[in-house]
């Protein structure tokens, strides 16, 4: 492999990465979802770039089901989801825009430091930071799905996640097809009971806020 | 022969207390202080500029065992010319403004000792001298901030100055045991021979008390107290002089005194510094009072100093050496070039307050016109300070940065980690004080008169206007011509970090070069070159091509000007913005509105409050504990005679169980 | 005799950047229009405009002082100088080690400092609401900005921008941290330049107004320099995305002439390209809320330090 496929996989790495935290900074319902479908957009591209690099073909299903099936089906069912429930278009944080990035910022630097002290230095290089870009990126998925009051972009992080481990499993060789095909499907899965849930607390409470449930649940203060 | 100069201030201060009422003291004082501080300057710069090898006096005086050791080394000569500038201006300044002082018989006795007391510091080289001239240094300053003890202010800002400045002194003095160990080597040069136990807690030690002093975050709360109640020329020495002398202690014992360093000293200093820049400037951002924000700048620069000390020592101890210097030589300059600008700023507004009356700058405005010269010596002042090209306060940042820039080769993580964090902070600082003096000048000095006594202010003094003309020369020479400065520092380089930055006055055209001339280098004299030709040739064309017509009119302000001056922007207006996006974090500013229903005669009210988060975090359970403990032991103080006697029983007991047992 | 040359190519500089500024507004300003479907003004205008302005009475007010009067000068002066800087079709410019990109922001941090000091000299609260917005998000651009030369720095070896432009089209590739700090590079040019999502240089409505707050009592000669100064800012960052990030076509050191005209003509496209896709941001973007301005710097303050951030950890990235 040249240093330039490196490059590439680098880039796109770190790629998803800048689009998790575009993903942080969004407060609204409709530019989340397409900022979502863009994070998926570029999983797919990077998958489809390690299935070229390392010459392993079945990688390009992965790379066809993340573009066709997050890219494009997820995103359309939420933004219907969201339009018929009436949900709040706007996303509101725990903490608000600017210590979340920091918080964002903070994990980056973790997971950095992680990656690079757990792996033995006698592998290539390139690769451990991938692992460590892949390892950030699940880091910001879970960051947003606490750092959220709203259930609709709690999924997205929850999914966002998903990307980050895909990432990772691509990015080292010889993942099976098989554990791609059931990871999509437990994806669509979580997705309608998510989506069955939204329905039936939304139609008790009028609302899917989380704090305002938890109000009802009597565990706020 | 510079000691024989801090007998003759002792002296001049003795003159002071004996000559209190006569009109002719105040100018004699502070004359005699002046010649004795340009001759210190002298004999400082000969031995920096000449790169001559120490030298040492031993006096008689003091303990009978180890006497007092005196020694004038680079660094103490470079130091020494910072604080024979600082406490020149100050001297000049004072001719002038000593007159207008109500009780100099508060002020006059103990102003040379106070000059006598930083000057024997920075030349002491044991440790008992050293201490003692600390106090010496600490006493003179709380008794001229307590000078005006009239206003309640200065009395409570007294006291919290000298407790802090106790507890400093007293964590010195466990730093300097450590240093000397159990052989009680009290003199420096023991000490750079010996090694310390537990050097670790003798640079905390040291970080701790020389920090307090100089003004790092947490323990800065006495400086925006402190500061601003001394009278003005005082508060320009307080701020540029004194912290500077804490960070020459601090730079003594760290770099050479203390041995080898360890990484993570560095990565404490780097937080430190970092903090206090970033939180002394958004704090500057809330005053009103300009004294008062101009201390918080000081916290400022001195967290910028900081980071670049943290660098130093970071490179130090991986063995970088060449690394090391830059980033010693960058916070070393920046100690010099803020104690330029800074005495600037503090006479200026000491002229401000002799014109005017007043520290308020929302009560200002206007005064461009009444007092042209200080304006425009203070806007000199306030470009400086805000890092702004061709001016000195760019080349130490610039520095600074440039030692982040080699921060990459530090093999331990966290100093990787933390070093962009504190460039990142660095950046955002500096962007906040020029923010923070655009306000400061634009409110006070722009715009229209506020109150009518501003109105009828009328200009300084001309020996005022001769110290801050003075300081502002020398801020523009050393920003046009700075390699002259990097290679005075050079011997300071090579003694505590081993090399030293390149020849700067061998460079072409004399730019300063960091590293190697093909990376980077700058210059300020051909950027000043540059932007003089630009303007001429600007001026040139519009006088030739454009029409030269000006017409007098009332101002546009969208077809609705106000004659009214209160419709101005005020500070707290100005500053609003960025109180809404930083503050809210820091400060926990909070911003109520009242408003009377419509048709109500009641003016809305507009409340916002800050709350000083590291008072309250630190300082205030401290505060709580000492009280609660002093309460319960106070019942120590009302026993009966049988209760004290039973007390010294058990304690005689208790001292025989011990030898019992020990034994 | 290379110093001859090397003064004259230095002087070419100079005067390219003043005469292209004007034409690249004109530019932007036509685009723009035809995109919203208008016909919009000639390209030339700004070019009518400058001259109407200098030709005019400059009416000042009664209490302008003479900081008011040499503002002006002072933020053309400087604004120039940093523009003189960057390498536009060249990279051996004589006087390109006189200052480096920490320089070239600082001396726009100049301009901005007596633009802001102008804004308040007449003691209107127009002008003390431009000031103080400026200031604001100048203390999150400026930070911004460094962050990304820091980035550039670490990749290249130097903070020179006549050496950066040299090794990076052989040497960086594609990389993580040039992607981030291009994108941060976008949204502080778009701020510093007061243009659509922070500020909007077409209207004088005192919700939308940030720079024209600030100069709205300059008239005449005063306010041509000030416009002029605008462009050539606008200018500046436009040159600066050019020479880091598309660094081809520039004459290295002892070309010939038709390498010089080459550099030209890659410099006058690239500056369209470049004034095209700020057409594009600023028609498909509404203009913020002042409060979210500086969420949006704060956003490209961190990519900076993102991409600083993992320079620190590793050279490949």
């Amino acid at each position: 492999m040249s240093a330039h496929s490196f490059d590439i996989a680098h880039m796109l790495a770190g790629g998803l990465v800048l689009v998790s935290f575009l993903l942080l900074y969004q407060d609204r319902m409709f530019a989340l979802l397409n900022v979502f479908a863009l994070h998926a957009v570029v999983l797919s591209a990077s998958v489809a770039w390690q299935a070229y690099v390392q010459d392993a073909q079945h990688l390009y299903v992965p790379a066809a089901i993340a573009l066709v099936l997050k890219a494009i089906v997820i995103p359309v069912a939420l933004r219907r989801v969201v339009i018929r429930l009436g949900i709040h278009r706007t996303i509101e944080n725990v903490a608000g825009i600017g210590p979340t990035m920091l918080a964002g910022m903070g994990l980056v630097g973790l997971s950095m430091v992680v990656m690079l002290k757990a792996t033995s230095p006698s592998v290539d290089p390139l690769a451990r930071e991938d692992l460590a870009l892949a390892l950030s990126v699940i880091l910001l998925g879970l960051l947003m799905m606490v750092s959220r009051r709203n259930a609709v972009s709690q999924i997205v992080g929850f999914m966002s996640l998903e990307n980050g481990l895909i990432l990772a499993a691509t990015g080292a060789k010889g993942m099976p097809l098989v554990v791609e095909i059931s990871i999509a499907f437990s994806v669509l899965v979580a997705f309608i009971v998510i989506g069955v849930f939204l329905f039936r607390i939304r139609e008790r409470f009028d609302t899917v806020d989380l704090q305002a449930l938890d109000e009802f649940r009597g565990e706020r203060r | 022969m510079a000691l024989w100069g801090v007998a003759v201030l002792l002296g001049a201060a003795i003159l002071g207390t004996l000559l209190q009422r006569a009109g002719i003291a105040t100018r004699l004082v502070y004359g005699l202080c002046l010649a004795v501080c340009l001759a210190i300057l002298g004999i400082a710069a000969w031995h920096l500029l000449l790169a001559a090898g120490p030298q040492s006096a031993q006096l008689p005086i003091g303990l009978p065992w180890t006497g007092a050791h005196f020694r004038l080394d680079a660094l103490s000569a470079f130091f020494l010319v910072l604080t024979s500038l600082g406490s020149a201006a100050a001297s000049l300044f004072a001719i002038g403004y000593g007159a207008h002082e109500p009780s100099p018989g508060r002020v006059l006795p103990f102003y040379p000792v106070f000059l006598a007391g930083m000057t024997l510091v920075v030349l002491a080289a044991d440790a008992f001298s050293f201490l003692l001239s600390w106090e010496l240094m600490s006493l003179a300053s709380w008794a001229l901030v307590v000078a005006h003890h009239h206003e309640a202010d200065n009395t409570r800002a007294g006291y919290i100055y000298i407790l802090m400045a106790s507890f400093g002194t007293l964590t010195l003095l466990l730093a300097f045991g450590l240093l000397a160990g159990p052989d009680g080597g009290y003199t420096f040069e023991a000490m750079r021979r010996a090694d310390p136990a537990i050097p670790g807690l003798v640079l905390i030690l040291a970080l701790i008390g020389a920090g307090s002093k100089a003004g790092l975050a947490p323990l800065h709360v006495w400086l925006p107290l402190a500061h601003p109640a001394a009278p003005s020329h005082v508060s320009a020495l307080m701020s540029g002089v004194m912290t500077k002398v804490a960070i020459y202690g601090f730079v003594r014992v760290a770099f050479e005194l203390v041995g080898e360093p360890s990484w993570w000293w560095s990565m404490i200093i780097l937080v430190v510094g970092s903090v206090s820049a970033v939180l002394g400037v958004l704090s500057a951002l809330m005053q009103r009072d300009l004294k008062r924000l101009l201390a918080f700048s000081t916290i400022e620069n001195v967290g910028i100093v900081f980071i670049g000390l943290g660098l130093a020592l970071a490179f130090k101890a991986y063995g970088m050496a060449a690394a090391a210097a830059l980033a010693l030589t960058g916070a070393l300059l920046h100690a010099f070039n803020h104690s330029l600008f800074k005495s600037l700023l503090f006479l200026g507004s000491g002229a401000v307050l002799t014109a005017t009356g007043e520290r308020d700058i929302e009560k200002l405005g206007g005064l461009i016109k009444r007092m042209p010269l200080t304006a425009f010596l203070m806007l000199g002042g306030c470009l400086a300070i805000s890092a702004l090209p061709p001016l000195n306060g760019f080349v130490s940042e610039w520095l600074t940065f440039q030692a982040i820039l080699l921060s990459p080769q530090l093999p331990q993580w966290g100093l990787k980690l933390l070093a962009p964090a504190a460039g990142a902070m660095l950046a955002l600082a500096a962007a906040l004080s020029a923010a923070c003096f655009v306000r400061a000048y634009g409110i006070a000095f722009l715009g229209r008169p506020r109150t009518p006594e501003v109105a009828r202010a009328a200009e300084t003094d001309r020996f005022s206007l001769a110290a801050m003309a003075a300081c502002l020369a020398l801020c523009v020479i050393a920003g046009i011509l700075p390699g002259l400065l990097i290679d005075a520092l050079a011997p300071v380089a090579l003694v505590l970090t081993g090399a030293r930055m390149p020849v700067q006055t061998t460079v072409s055209w004399l730019s300063v070069v960091p590293v190697a001339e093909s990376r980077s280098s700058y210059n300020g004299l051909l950027v000043l070159l540059f932007i003089t030709v630009s303007t001429l040739l600007t001026i040139e064309a519009v006088h030739r091509y454009a029409s030269r017509a000006v017409r007098r009119g009332p101002a546009w302000d969208c077809g609705f000007p106000d004659a009214n001056p209160a419709t101005q922007y005020t500070a707290d207006s100005f500053a609003q913005p960025i109180r809404r996006v930083f503050g809210e974090v820091v400060f926990q500013a909070r911003e109520q509105v009242e408003m009377p229903p419509p048709g109500a005669a009641q003016p809305a009210r507009l409340a916002v409050t800050l709350r000083d988060l590291v008072w309250e975090l630190l300082y205030a359970p401290i505060n709580a504990g000492l009280a609660l403990a002093t309460d319960k032991l106070n019942h120590l103080q009302f026993l009966t005679i049988r209760k004290y006697l039973s007390l010294t029983f058990a304690a005689l007991i208790g001292l025989l169980l011990v030898v019992a047992i020990w034994r | 005799m290379a110093l001859i040359v090397g003064l004259f190519l230095q002087g070419v500089q100079m005067l390219l950047v003043l005469a292209v500024a004007p034409l690249l507004l004109g530019f932007t300003r036509t685009v723009k229009a035809r995109m919203l479907r208008r016909r919009g003004p000639p390209v030339i205008q700004p070019y009518r405009d400058l001259l109407k302005l200098i030709r005019k009475e400059a009416v000042i007010a009664d209490n302008a002082s003479w900081l008011f009067r040499a503002s002006p000068y002072m933020i053309f002066a400087a604004t120039w100088v940093a523009a003189a800087l960057v390498p536009t079709f060249a990279t051996d410019l004589p006087f390109g080690w006189v200052g480096d990109l920490i320089v070239i922001t600082a001396l726009i941090g100049s301009a901005r400092f007596f633009l802001a000091l102008a804004g308040m000299d007449i003691g209107t609260s127009f002008g003390g609401i431009g000031s103080s917005r400026e200031m604001l998000f100048a203390s999150l651009a400026e930070p911004a900005m460094i962050m990304i030369v820091f980035t550039v720095a670490l990749i290249a070896g130097s903070t020179q921008l006549s050496f950066i432009a040299e090794f990076l089209p052989d040497n960086a590739g594609l990389r993580v941290s040039l992607g981030m700090a291009l994108v941060a590079l976008i949204i502080v040019a778009v701020a510093e330049n007061a243009r659509i999502p922070v500020d909007n240089p077409a209207t004088h409505l005192e919700l939308t107004m940030v720079h024209e707050a600030m100069v709205l009592e300059y008239s005449g000669r005063h306010l041509a320099m000030i416009e002029l100064a605008a462009a050539v800012k606008l200018l500046l960052y436009v040159s600066l995305i050019a020479c880091i990030f598309l660094p081809w076509g520039l004459a290295p050191a002892g070309s010939g002439v038709l390498a010089y005209a080459t550099g030209i003509a890659a410099y006058v496209g690239k500056l369209l390209a470049g004034g095209f896709m700020l057409v594009l941001i600023e028609t498909s973007i509404a203009k913020m809320r002042v409060f979210r301005v500086p969420q949006l710097l704060g956003a490209a303050l961190m990519l900076g330090l993102l991409g600083t951030l993992l320079l620190f950890v590793s050279r490949s990235f």
